[in-house]
């Protein structure tokens, strides 16, 4: 029991140390508050996939009327959050599959039109900025296709840093 | 038949099945959001590593600030107790020489230009005067294609621009009522290419299109000279239209560390040193701060609480030759405690005037709280110099010290330092001083976000300002908007303070390509800022996030991994302190905190640990194989003394400072016995004591050409750290 115990306290600890250091490369001042837009790279940062809605549900718990989010109540929140595993990562063969549902005709590559119209729909669509952005590392430039097994393999790769 | 008819109905109705076949809508949705959030996290992690490569980038710059002013803090100290005759102090004395024996009209005769003749082989522009708007944008094509102005010429147009800047007061007042806009811009730091691109999507000024400069348009790029001439040239077309304020940059102390006294004594080899006396000159003159409309302020750092524009207004700014030397009057009296008006003690001083400000919580400078080396305090800091000094050789005893500190008071009423009470006496506040303390905090200061009013301690001058100093201010000068620069920010610009207070940046790719975009504003009668951000070079436009912050982050690593480096030994001998038991192992936690402890830069260690090599087993690191594997190539001559060397790369700013100060005629060499008191002054300045066999064996290693003296580049160029491994 007690060596349960020790081994619970010691990964809490690691918890909280991760989240400390998280968190503080984002408090400017060093004063234990952060942006509330900062949430989202914050909690990302730390493993999790949450949606952008489920990031909402988060700050809601956290903010401080001012617009900032103090590391006091962010530290139980957050915790919980790892402890438990919620926001699980998306396993990279599911991502490569979800690429491959989108590719109706089985093609091996997506245009750019086609990624454009379903990453900017639905309930929590792409911002144009965000777009841009991910056709300028995903369009392989000689052909303005998205082969995305290979974008997959990258971003997994970077991910690994 | 059948074959073929079931063949083309086959393909048929196949074609008909591409056509109708559709995903069903929820699978496509649900595969949509789910690369959406991949997708986001991935992007989210991008920006934690831009985030803590800026981190890096910025704590490094600043520390680099704080110790060009502890250095020069410590020149002034030794100064004002050593006997005139002393040799260590007729070496750096020069920095600190009165110039009010000369008259004006004495230093136009020296500066003047028309001796100078420029040769049949100089393809570069001629200029003829009085300055045109075609003689001006002549200019801005010949610097467009790397042209270099000919040194007759430049003295020929900074003499014009003195005389003019001479006749402008401290405040220039700006109406948008004469012209529809006013543009805006912030540091420039010598990089060309982002004024080019400001005038090429701007315009050049004129008097239907006015400029505000906001300072610090010198040091770190290359083509700093390039700028002030081009700056220089359009204010003497349109005084009405060009409007320059003073940067922390604009000062001959901080020059000498940062590249521009380098460059300009590089382009300019026979008349440099006029080129920079008088340009030393020229900064004291240049005007402190812009109002626009009577509204809206610009200054180059920022403000504090004290902050008085009509004190401002009435100075006479050119007695400031550089904003970190107190002004004459001070010094004497206050005898041996002489201090920067920054980095005062605790909160004595500042609770006399805030308005209403609480005790200062853990704000910005906590991070730096560890650096908080005070030069400043009363006798105890005046023991370890003294010291230090003996240490060097240098022959000051204490007996003297004392004789010449009580004698120097005694003489002056207002000094209270005589009495050696062995505690920290507040500075003695004079009417100069309070004068020389806004304007040091017109040029240094940040914001920051809480309110209050603090030293501003990670860069060594000015203050940290809060909200409620900003409405404060402005509310007492009738103001509703600060416009500053002298921070860096990714996008070019930044609000705070409830949007009261914007800080402006001109140089894109300020610490790497690909790191920030520059901006500038342009403002109208509504006064109304709007933006225009861009990025100087071709290449990193094409650069993906991912690849521009890939970039930007090796760079700053390998800044971060020479920092490492200069100080292998200190970091080893702290990793024991957390090993006594000599395993050769610690904890992570203890790793960050020997790291944070010897570098005192306030990064996030345990974040950045896997980028500078380090493996961990069991949460436990190898240290020593760890800083095995901070490798560098041979450089090019060795050397038996380890901890010379290390000195060496960790101070090689200030060492490059210390050289460029004693070669006085700036001719690129020292001899032997001078390159001696360089280091006896270094060594004095720091911790470490170096011997002078030590000294010895590196000057005659690096004296390649066995003629008694040394280069002073050839010297840096032989210690630079090149490519240091990275590790994979």
């Amino acid at each position: 029991m007690a060596d349960d115990r020790e081994r619970a306290e010691i990964l809490v600890t690691g918890v909280h140390k991760r989240i400390n250091d998280a968190f503080q490369v984002f408090d400017h001042d060093l004063n234990k508050t952060v942006d509330v837009r900062e949430i989202g790279a914050i909690v990302r940062s730390l493993g999790c996939f949450p949606t952008e809605a489920e990031l909402l549900d988060i700050i809601d718990e956290v903010e401080e009327p001012n617009g900032f989010i103090c590391f006091e109540r962010f530290l139980p929140t957050m915790s919980k959050i790892l402890m438990e595993n919620k926001y699980r990562p998306i396993p990279e063969d599911t991502l490569l599959k979800a690429f491959e549902v989108l590719d109706q005709q089985k093609k091996g590559h997506l245009e750019p039109n086609e990624l454009t119209e379903y990453m900017r729909q639905g309930d929590e669509p792409f911002t144009q900025l965000e777009m841009e952005e991910m056709l300028s590392s995903a369009v392989e430039p000689d052909s303005n296709l998205i082969y995305y097994k290979d974008f997959v393999n990258m971003m997994v790769l970077d991910g690994e840093r | 038949m059948g074959c073929g008819m079931g063949k083309a109905a086959a393909s048929l109705g196949k074609k008909r099945e591409r056509e109708h076949i559709s995903v069903p809508a929820a699978t496509a949705m649900r595969a949509a959001l789910l690369i959406q959030r991949w997708y986001r996290q991935y992007v989210a992690r991008l920006e934690m590593r831009r985030r803590c490569t800026w981190n890096i980038f910025q704590s490094i710059e600043y520390a680099g600030e704080q110790d060009q002013i502890k250095l020069y803090n410590f020149f002034g100290y030794l100064m004002e107790h050593f006997t005139p005759a002393s040799s260590e102090r007729s070496l750096i004395s020069h920095i600190f020489r009165e110039n009010d024996v000369v008259h004006d009209t004495e230093w136009e005769r020296y500066f003047c230009y028309k001796s100078i003749e420029v040769s049949h082989g100089y393809h570069g522009p001629h200029l003829t005067f009085p300055m045109t708007f075609c003689e001006a944008s002549k200019l801005v094509e010949a610097f467009k294609h790397k042209q270099l102005l000919h040194s007759r010429y430049v003295l020929q147009l900074l003499g014009e621009a003195w005389k003019l800047l001479r006749i402008l007061p401290n405040i220039n007042h700006v109406s948008t009522c004469h012209s529809k806009e006013i543009t805006i811009c912030g540091d420039l730091h010598g990089q060309l290419e982002d004024l080019l691109l400001v005038f090429y999507k701007n315009g050049l000024p004129s008097s239907e299109k006015p400029y505000v400069f906001n300072g610090d348009f010198v040091d770190r790029g290359k083509s700093s000279m390039e700028i002030l001439l081009i700056l220089f040239a359009f204010l003497l077309v349109y005084p009405n239209g060009v409007h320059l304020n003073r940067g922390n940059h604009e000062d001959h102390i901080v020059n000498l560390r940062y590249g521009f006294t380098k460059e300009v004594l590089g382009k300019y080899r026979v008349h440099g040193k006029k080129i920079l006396k008088l340009l030393q000159k020229m900064f004291s003159w240049l005007p402190l701060a812009t109002v626009i409309d009577g509204k809206v302020l610009v200054v180059h750092g920022g403000i504090s609480d004290t902050t008085d524009l009509n004190v401002i207004a009435r100075m006479e700014r050119h007695k400031y030759v550089s904003a970190l030397r107190p002004p004459k009057s001070s010094r004497r009296s206050a005898g041996g405690n002489r201090r920067a008006p920054c980095c005062t003690e605790g909160g004595e001083e500042r609770n006399h005037h805030g308005t209403g400000a609480r005790a200062p919580a853990p704000g910005p400078g906590s991070r730096h709280a560890a650096q908080r080396r005070s030069l400043h305090s009363g006798s105890a800091v005046e023991e370890e110099l003294r010291q230090r000094r003996q240490q060097a050789g240098l022959s000051q005893s204490l007996q003297e010290l004392r004789r010449l500190v009580s004698s120097s008071s005694s003489s002056d009423e207002d000094d209270d330092d005589a009495d050696d009470d062995g505690g920290s006496d507040p500075q003695p506040r004079t009417p100069e001083r309070d004068e020389w303390k806004q304007m040091v905090d017109l040029l240094w200061s940040d914001p920051m976000a809480q309110d209050g009013c603090q030293p501003n301690q990670v860069r060594g001058g000015g203050c940290y300002w809060g909200p409620d100093v900003t409405e404060e201010v402005l509310g007492r000068h009738h103001l509703q908007l600060l416009i500053r620069s002298h921070e860096c920010k990714q996008d070019g610009y930044e609000f705070c303070h409830n949007r009261r207070v914007l800080t402006l940046f001109s140089a894109s790719n300020y610490y790497e390509v690909g790191s920030n975009r520059g901006a500038y504003v342009r403002m109208g009668p509504d006064l109304v800022p709007h933006f225009i951000q861009y990025q100087s070079s071709q290449t990193c436009r094409t650069l993906t996030l991912r690849q521009s912050i890939g970039r930007t982050e090796r760079s700053a690593l390998c800044a971060l991994r020479e920092q490492l480096f200069a100080h292998k030994s200190d970091l080893l001998g702290a990793f024991q302190h957390y090993d006594p038991d000599n395993t050769g192992v610690i904890s992570l936690k203890h790793w960050a905190s020997a790291m944070e402890g010897v570098l005192k830069l306030g990064l996030p260690w345990r974040v950045l640990r896997s980028q500078l090599g380090t493996s961990t087993q069991d949460g436990m690191l190898d240290y020593r194989e760890w800083i095995q594997d901070l490798v560098f190539s041979e450089p090019k001559h060795e050397l038996s003394n380890a901890s010379i060397l290390e000195t060496m790369y960790r101070n090689h700013s200030n060492l490059e400072t210390i050289f460029r100060i004693i070669d006085t005629d700036h001719s690129g060499s020292l001899s032997f016995e001078e390159f001696r008191q360089t280091w006896k002054l270094l060594s004095a300045h720091l911790k470490t004591e170096v011997d002078d066999d030590a000294i010895a064996d590196l000057a005659l290693s690096i004296d390649f050409n066995k003629d008694g003296s040394i280069d002073i580049n050839e010297f840096m160029e032989a210690f630079r750290l090149v490519a240091l491994a990275v590790p994979s």
